[in-house]
């Protein structure tokens, strides 16, 4: 599959899946997943409600043991008798915070921290506590903060053991705008800490804002590579062109000009253009109109999003490439 | 894999502070002892001194054994149940932390406070008894192997209790059922020492002997039966 290559860090990979299915009873979770993360790198897991992603962290975090297939996760295999190794190098913060509400926020850390066996953890705990903006809040009741505060104690949480591979579930759901802008901003300062995250989500601009690469999973794997390759492989470029009267000979315009594959009007006096090479179609294209004496009111590139990319592959067709 | 003390003392101290600001919790912990105090007292006090020759043959002190075979249970009823209703248990158990120490971590916030409670209220009826019942009640009452029993089987009785409430917090998704199925299961535990004390059972050395040995079976039992209850997988998939 292209753009399933390891990036952006070097060497081993941080978590290596091949071929990985968890079953409950007759209900397949996810099926026959295959996919490698590299060091460093931040990697969106994209999915509709009941695709797996949640099961696939917590397979790589060994909570639940997967049916079949095998995985490397922080440069462990992941069996049963590595399950503590494995979570000693790996953080998860799932999608509630599931933090104890009756505790302040350093008994909470405390506790975390211990489990963890870190060397001085009143060290650590203030440290991930300034990384999230809480060093003022630590002798707070979790229960009395608002729910982007407990989910950025989640996250200080997830980040006491400095771990190789930080595992986000939904790490944004329910969070108001301004609360989700902390989040991503975590998670850049971790990227550059070359952190590896994984990140599963529901926002498309969250991935492909914060992601290298993205897979979009359904029950399998639809998909994985960069937001913008998925774009190009999946949808034609095209060009939109406006003009104020339609063209008498559109054929004549559009025909010869370079770059330009193909067609159609849209509605009176716009018209759709499929470019194989946008660099080269967009100027040949306005000389064209031009010299045809178009009264151009506008030429723009079409751009898909990644939201495209998913709605096409969960719900639509994923093989030809639409317009 | 080696238990790590330190794991183990870090869910022993986050459980006993989470306890201490439990007020339902705190509750259970004051008002069951008392209800089993009810019986005893009046019983004391309304014998005069010239009828204290029949506590001779009774073993009321027995009765309080009640105390360490109900409370813990009501209490370790709450441990997973309670984590997986709160959302806890799937950090907890994403951390390095081993069910082993989970469990031993979980069992040990509920042996001793409860194991404190009931021979704080035992010595609490002792004192009771000594300072206000009719001259030589306290005699005939508290009888040298009575308080040996309640000394030695308290602890037997609160970890076998402790196996029980957690092995049903551990398959239960609902913290009122955990809490009301753990105090049924553990009754026929309290209906045997009830039975001792009001003489049904004769009490005596070897009947003390084959009790105590029962429970550390039990005990040795129950402790492998909780730790292998604690299926993640199960705990964390299935509905709450």
């Amino acid at each position: 599959m292209a753009g399933d290559s390891v990036e952006p860090g070097h060497g081993e990979p941080a978590l290596s899946v091949r071929s990985l299915t968890k079953r409950f009873g007759d209900r397949v979770a996810y099926q026959d997943v295959s996919f490698e993360v590299g060091r460093g790198e931040v990697f969106g897991f994209l999915g509709p409600n009941g695709a797996g992603k949640t099961t696939t962290v917590r397979t790589l975090g060994t909570l639940i043991a997967p049916s079949s297939g095998a995985a490397t996760v922080a440069g462990l295999e992941l069996t049963p008798e590595n399950g503590v190794a494995i979570r000693q190098r790996i953080a998860i913060m799932p999608e509630t915070p599931g933090l104890y509400l009756r505790l302040s926020v350093q008994d909470n850390l405390a506790c975390f921290a211990d489990l963890y066996e870190i060397p001085d953890p009143p060290d650590r705990i203030r440290e991930v506590l300034e990384a999230v903006g809480l060093a003022d809040r630590i002798h707070d009741s979790c229960g009395a903060l608002s729910k982007g505060l407990r989910q950025r104690v989640s996250l200080a949480r997830a980040l006491l053991s400095d771990p190789e591979v930080l595992f986000l579930d939904e790490p944004t759901s329910g969070l108001d705008p301004a609360a989700s802008k902390d989040v991503h901003g975590l998670i850049e300062d971790q990227r550059r800490r070359g952190v590896t995250v994984f990140l599963t989500t529901h926002r498309l601009d969250e991935a492909e804002r914060l992601c290298d690469r993205v897979a979009i999973l359904s029950t399998t794997l639809r998909t994985i590579g960069r937001p913008d390759e998925l774009r190009d492989r999946l949808f034609r470029r095209t060009l939109t062109v406006r003009t104020v009267t339609p063209l008498a000979e559109p054929s004549a315009v559009f025909g010869p000009a370079r770059g330009v594959t193909g067609w159609r009007a849209d509605s009176p006096g716009t018209y759709v253009l499929d470019v194989s090479d946008i660099t080269v179609a967009a100027p040949e294209t306005t000389r064209a109109l031009v010299a045809a004496g178009a009264d151009v009111l506008a030429l723009t590139e079409s751009r898909h999003s990644l939201e495209d990319v998913y709605l096409q592959l969960v719900e639509g067709n994923d093989g030809e490439p639409a317009g | 894999m080696r238990i790590s003390k330190r794991r183990v003392v870090a869910v022993l101290r986050k459980e006993l502070r989470d306890l201490r600001r439990s007020g339902n919790v705190v509750y259970a912990m004051v008002v069951l002892p008392l209800v089993f105090l009810i019986q005893p007292v009046i019983q004391v006090f309304t014998i005069p001194s010239d009828g204290s020759s029949t506590l001779h043959h009774e073993h009321t002190l027995i009765y309080m054994l009640a105390i360490p075979a109900l409370v813990p249970a009501a209490l370790a009823a709450y441990s997973i149940v309670g984590e997986r209703v709160q959302g806890t248990l799937e950090p907890l158990l994403s951390t390095p932390v081993q069910p082993k120490e989970l469990v031993l971590g979980k069992a040990l916030a509920v042996f001793l406070p409860s194991t404190a409670v009931a021979y704080v209220v035992f010595a609490f009826f002792i004192a009771i008894v000594e300072l206000f019942a009719a001259p030589g009640v306290a005699p005939a009452l508290v009888q040298a192997p009575d308080v040996v029993a309640q000394i030695v089987f308290t602890p037997l009785l609160v970890t076998w209790s402790i196996w029980i409430g957690m092995a049903i917090s551990a398959r239960s998704s609902d913290l009122r059922t955990a809490g009301q199925v753990s105090i049924l299961v553990s009754l026929p535990t309290v209906a045997v020492t009830s039975l001792i004390a009001f003489n049904v059972i004769p009490a005596g050395l070897h009947i003390a002997l084959a009790f105590g040995a029962g429970l550390v079976v039990l005990d040795r039992l129950g402790w492998r039966a909780a730790s292998s209850f604690f299926d993640s997988e199960r705990l964390i998939t299935t509905t709450k």
